[in-house]
């Protein structure tokens, strides 16, 4: 790890994989998120699934926590390395005229994330740590019942304006975040080929998936 | 025109600076902003005071000896040129315009708004040369083809003038575009590509060394690079590195 | 002449270097590592020497007054280097590229120099190349080249429009290997204030730490000098503002004889002044001359128009514009050399023709370039009868490629789009032929005292030809000096360190000290840039772009007047140890106020016309050359080197007198 952080290259090459890594993550997580509109049922089978299989539980998971845990304090070094770099602040400096909101502000976009991820992990990974391995019920059903939980459960968390409008706001800043994370991980590695195509896949991207959680969210809290 | 001018004083590299009000009159549109300058010195001198010191040699954008942040912004609002050929005619009679120095821990203020810019040199220094002696005793020039397309980018990339504007606006302090020029002219010429392993991995340290911050590829640099230098190279230079990185280890 | 000895080495020119080169003395590598040289300025000729030197060795101390070698102003060279390398086979060698400097010098030049520098000048390519030097290709991956003024072949190699920064890059990245194996002490923001002489021989420098402001004192077994020519004695020139006269003033107050000081080149393609505010002079490349053609009004009335503002160039129809090059000079037309384009300018606005409001600026049209490149590129892409509206842009695209870095700058200063409107230029003062008096090794009359690049009388006679200054600076740094600086240090070897507390370097630091004092410590009322102007007023008025007897004699006089009104009132504020641009300037322009005086005296005892010295006494008075310069071949077929003797006025005149064995002195005709 140390070897990996060394120089400010190697760094930000680091910064890129891990958000290439979230990026697909997310992917695979609004594809699924997407068919509870759709299909209670379909959305049931691949919680569950993704829920109890080993292999996604005890590999892919800890990898994405790590990836994440990765992403986030790096992010805080580099803007603390970053802020360092410049100990006498400008008395007026006009970063707008160069640069975009976005890039210059990855740290909010991130923070603003990060305190949703909080949120996220409360409302689901908790429970769903607690109910699996502290209870120990692998089982996914509702007690006294054949129904799986994962629908009732998620739908249910809907219900309160509060939290749906904090998760609007999480992922309007993701939507940010990912207008310039997206092509700048590219750019981290060196990747400058079909530049074009991918500053074009990557503001859609950005734009898509938050909406599309969005979507989800008052989905879920309209159909209440 | 009339102007009122914010302007960063410092007595040496160890002193306390501050902004300092002045005001200038009959400014005409087709004065250089250096020339602007000028005319405040010029009284200043007269006034028994001491005049602002700043960078300037060649006047013609060239030399990248003039900085100058100008209302927050590298070489000041005007793009694709460097602030000795920036015109007043870019501002309002009644405006108020702030110079400082450029700021980043890599330069340090020498005097006013003179920064101290030879972490660059330093740079150049660890790797931005091709090994070869200057016997004249090399082979004809014409030996060596270059496609057209890779002496065109090459050149492109040695256009920087070293100013070290891209430093200036950068959110991060960063000298990847900097760096990234030279490792990129080389890298992109056979006669580069011998070190291009060493070369690469020896800037970045010493680049590194010297306290500039982390690229976040904001983009900033490339905008207010006088010679427009490009991203490109920025990405070329981390592909290079992942590279050099891979082959050493 | 006795006293001046050119130390030419006998032999046919073509054997000459070769020769020499065999015989001198050499210094062995062991023993190099011993020796200590000085060089003072970084840019083409100081980088280039200083790399070099220490690469065969020697410990190298280079000073530089910026904050790097990158910054010199051989940087902003714009169009090119030439190169006898014959590449476009067009009948291009040695000789006549040799030829066409000494003619385009006007026959003022020392053969066996300029043979020289035609031999090593396509050694040059070879190295810069090698060097990762990106220089502009044709499509199959080969050296493209471009013509330039006063020669008939296509020998220019070019980076886009900025040859010198990429050949000073060059050897600022070979000075930076060297700095990196610790070679070359490198002196950044360091003045060299004197040079310190012992027992006739220079033995070391006294500098000054411009941050600090602390004096230093270096010493070496020898000293060079590269810094750049004393073009801003006009005050407006197309020089950087720190270009400045002193290391090679103060050099030629402690016996180096200084050559032909009126020897300065007009540039042809400046962009005219606009005002009394105005800093300096922004050149053009001179390449623009090969596709933009040159005119003034056919008309007075429609001049006068013009400078009112009334009428737009684009309104005057074609046969009533005056192409005054192409009427005057058939085979060259746009392409003359520099003095005669910059005369041809001045004779058509002194006459009214002028072409903006202070009627001193003429105009460079690329319409007609745009038209034939487009109407080029449609053949070449199979357009049949395009229209005027696609030729026009297939035509801009080309001259773009060529030109757009120029053109754009011309646009930021002069807010015109030079697409659309022609552009307008006037000449003004780039480059200084006279310089420090050098021998055939490059030495000064002082031994141990060398001087390359533009500070030296140089290889350029009367006249320099484009792309001629890049070549000359980098063969002098990279090929010549690196081996005749051997022979002398050949005698070196048991000399040992050189001590600086010796009673020359005490009394050349206090002499330094009690300048700067004076200073910092006079009651005056006048800032330095004041006294610069008028200096530069002066000189560009008097001593311009065609002198007079009467005009010089005046300005003797009213530079030494002013030197002396300097000297009570000049006014410095800051202290002597700290960061002080205005205490910089001060020295820098009082030894410009004495070097100008020189100049006029050097101006005034050469009573003929030749290259950038034109004097109104001197024309042809009939036949198809009327009005042109006239050279006077019998009388001032010489150099003209000039000995200090305590004041510029009592400078003491030496004849070196030009032999020409290998070249038929000719009147320089382009008609």
């Amino acid at each position: 790890m140390s070897g990996l952080i060394k120089s400010s290259i190697a760094r930000k090459v680091a910064m890129a994989l891990s958000a290439l890594f979230l990026i697909i993550f997310l992917l695979l997580h609004f594809s699924v998120n997407f068919i509870s509109i759709f299909s209670e049922d379909a959305f049931n089978e691949a919680s569950h699934f993704m829920g109890t299989n080993p292999l996604v539980q005890f590999l892919m998971q800890p990898i994405l926590i790590l990836g994440v845990v990765f992403h986030f304090v790096m992010g805080f070094v580099l803007e603390a390395k970053n802020k360092a770099s410049r100990p006498v602040k400008y008395s007026k400096y006009n970063g707008g005229a160069s640069a975009s909101w976005m890039s210059r502000n990855m740290l909010v976009s991130g923070a603003v994330i990060l305190a949703f991820l909080g949120l996220h992990f409360y409302d689901f990974w908790v429970h769903e740590m607690t109910v699996k391995y502290v209870e120990g019920d692998m089982s996914g059903v509702i007690p006294g019942t054949e129904h799986l939980r994962y629908y009732e459960e998620m739908h249910a968390k809907f219900a309160d304006l509060w939290r749906v409008i904090f998760y609007c706001v999480g992922f309007a800043l993701l939507s940010l975040h990912l207008l310039h994370g997206f092509q700048s991980a590219f750019q981290s590695i060196g990747v400058r080929k079909f530049r074009n195509a991918i500053v074009k896949l990557g503001n859609i991207y950005a734009i898509v998936i938050p909406l599309g959680f969005i979507f989800i969210a008052l989905f879920h809290f309209i159909t209440q | 025109m009339n102007l009122t001018l914010k302007i960063w004083r410092q007595k040496d590299s160890k002193a306390k600076g501050q902004m300092v009000e002045y005001k200038v009159t009959d400014i005409s549109e087709h004065m250089s902003f250096l020339e602007m300058m000028d005319v405040l010195n010029e009284g200043l001198v007269a006034k028994g005071e001491e005049p602002v010191a700043f960078d300037h040699d060649c006047r013609e954008g060239i030399c990248g000896m003039c900085s100058l942040q100008i209302n927050g912004e590298a070489h000041g609002p005007d793009r694709g040129i460097t602030t000795c050929q920036l015109h007043m005619r870019m501002f309002n009679d009644g405006d108020t315009i702030v110079i400082e120095p450029w700021r980043a821990a890599a330069f340090p203020v020498i005097k006013d708004l003179i920064v101290d810019r030879t972490a660059f040199e330093r740079i150049q220094q660890a790797g931005g040369y091709i090994s070869i002696n200057t016997s004249g005793n090399t082979q004809d020039a014409n030996a060596i083809p270059i496609s057209k397309e890779a002496a065109d980018k090459a050149m492109d990339a040695a256009t920087c003038i070293g100013c070290g504007a891209c430093v200036a606006a950068c959110k991060n302090a960063s000298a990847m575009l900097f760096t990234s020029a030279k490792v990129s002219q080389f890298a992109l010429l056979p006669q580069g590509r011998v070190e291009a392993t060493e070369r690469v991995m020896n800037m970045v340290k010493q680049m590194d060394l010297e306290g500039f911050g982390n690229c976040t590829n904001t983009g900033a640099c490339e905008i207010e690079c006088p010679k427009g230098i490009s991203l490109e190279n920025i990405a070329r230079m981390n592909r290079e590195y992942l590279a050099a990185s891979l082959a050493k280890s | 002449m006795a006293i001046l000895d050119s130390k030419v080495p006998e032999g046919p020119i073509k054997d000459k270097w070769t020769t020499y080169k065999d015989k001198i003395n050499l210094v062995n590598p062991a023993n190099k590592r011993h020796i200590d040289i000085i060089v003072v300025g970084t840019g083409l000729a100081g980088g280039s020497a200083a790399a070099t030197l220490a690469e065969l060795g020697y410990n190298v101390k280079a000073f530089a007054y910026q904050d790097s070698p990158r910054r010199a102003h051989s940087i902003a060279a714009q169009g090119g280097i030439n190169a006898a390398k014959n590449y476009m086979g067009d009948g291009d060698s040695n000789y006549r590229l040799f030829y066409d400097t000494v003619k385009g010098g006007d026959y003022r030049s020392r053969e066996a120099n300029v043979y020289r520098l035609a031999e090593v000048s396509g050694n040059i390519i070879d190295q810069c190349v090698a060097q990762g030097v990106p220089f502009a290709r044709d499509y199959g991956g080969l050296l493209d080249n471009r013509s330039f003024g006063g020669v008939l072949v296509s020998r220019t190699f070019y980076a886009k429009g900025q040859t010198g920064q990429q050949l000073l890059l060059g050897a600022y990245s070979a000075m930076n290997r060297q700095i990196a194996r610790g070679k070359i002490d490198m002196y950044n923001r360091h003045e060299m204030l004197d040079v310190v002489v012992v027992n006739g021989s220079a033995r070391g420098i006294i500098a000054r730490n411009l941050i600090t402001g602390e004096i230093e004192r270096h010493s070496a077994h020898a000293v060079v000098i590269a810094t750049g020519g004393y073009g801003n004695v006009y005050f407006l020139s197309t020089n950087a503002m720190g270009s400045n006269a002193t290391a090679a003033w103060k050099i030629h107050k402690k016996g180096a004889f200084f050559a032909n000081p009126c020897f300065t080149q007009i540039h042809p393609t400046c962009i005219p002044r606009t005002g009394d505010y105005q800093s300096k002079l922004t050149l053009m490349s001179e390449s623009l001359r090969n596709d933009g053609r040159i005119w003034v009004p056919a008309k007075l009335d429609d001049a006068k128009a013009l400078q009112e503002g009334r009428l737009k160039p684009t309104q005057i129809a074609e046969e009533d514009r005056d192409y005054y090059l192409e009427r005057r000079y058939p085979a060259f037309g746009n392409l003359v050399p520099r003095d005669v384009a910059s005369r041809a300018a001045k004779e058509r606005c002194d006459a009214g023709y002028g072409v903006n409001a202070t009627g001193e600026a003429v105009y460079l049209d690329f319409s007609s370039a745009i038209e034939r490149y487009g109407k080029e590129q449609a053949k070449i892409h199979n357009i049949k009868s395009p229209s005027a509206a696609k030729v026009y842009e297939l035509g801009k695209a080309i001259v773009e490629a060529k030109y757009g870095n120029l053109f754009q700058m011309y646009e930021k200063i002069v807010d015109e789009n030079p697409y659309e409107t022609p552009m307008m230029i006037y000449p003004a003062t780039h480059y200084t032929m006279g310089g420090v008096w050098v021998d055939y090794n490059l030495m000064t009359t002082v031994p141990g005292l060398y001087c390359i690049g533009e500070a030296n009388f140089s290889d350029h006679g009367a006249n320099r030809l484009g792309a001629s200054a890049l070549m000359q600076g980098l063969a002098d740094g990279y090929f010549v000096l690196p081996y005749t600086i051997g022979d002398y240090l050949s005698n070196e070897i048991r000399t040992g360190k050189i001590p600086t507390d010796s009673p020359e370097f005490d009394e050349a630091e206090k002499s330094v000290k009690d300048r700067i004092d004076f200073f910092v410590n006079n009651e005056g009322t006048n800032s330095v840039d004041y006294y610069h102007k008028k200096l530069g007023k002066i000189m560009w008025e008097k001593c311009g772009m065609s002198r007079n007897e009467k005009g010089l004699k005046e300005a003797i006089a009213e530079i030494k007047a002013l030197r002396d009104e300097f000297w009570k009132e000049v006014k410095v504020p800051g202290g002597a140890d700290e960061l002080n641009p205005e205490l910089e300037k001060a020295g820098r322009v009082a030894d410009f106020l004495e070097l100008g005086e020189l100049f006029a005296m050097d101006a005034l005892n050469r009573n003929e016309s030749c290259g950038g010295h034109f004097r109104e006494e001197s024309v042809e008075l009939d036949g198809e050359q009327k009005g042109e310069a006239k050279r006077n071949d019998t009388e001032y077929a010489y150099v003209s080197a000039w000995e200090f003797k305590g004041e510029p006025s009592d400078a003491v005149l030496h004849k070196e007198q030009l032999e020409f064995k290998d070249i038929e002195l000719k009147q320089r005709s382009y008609k």
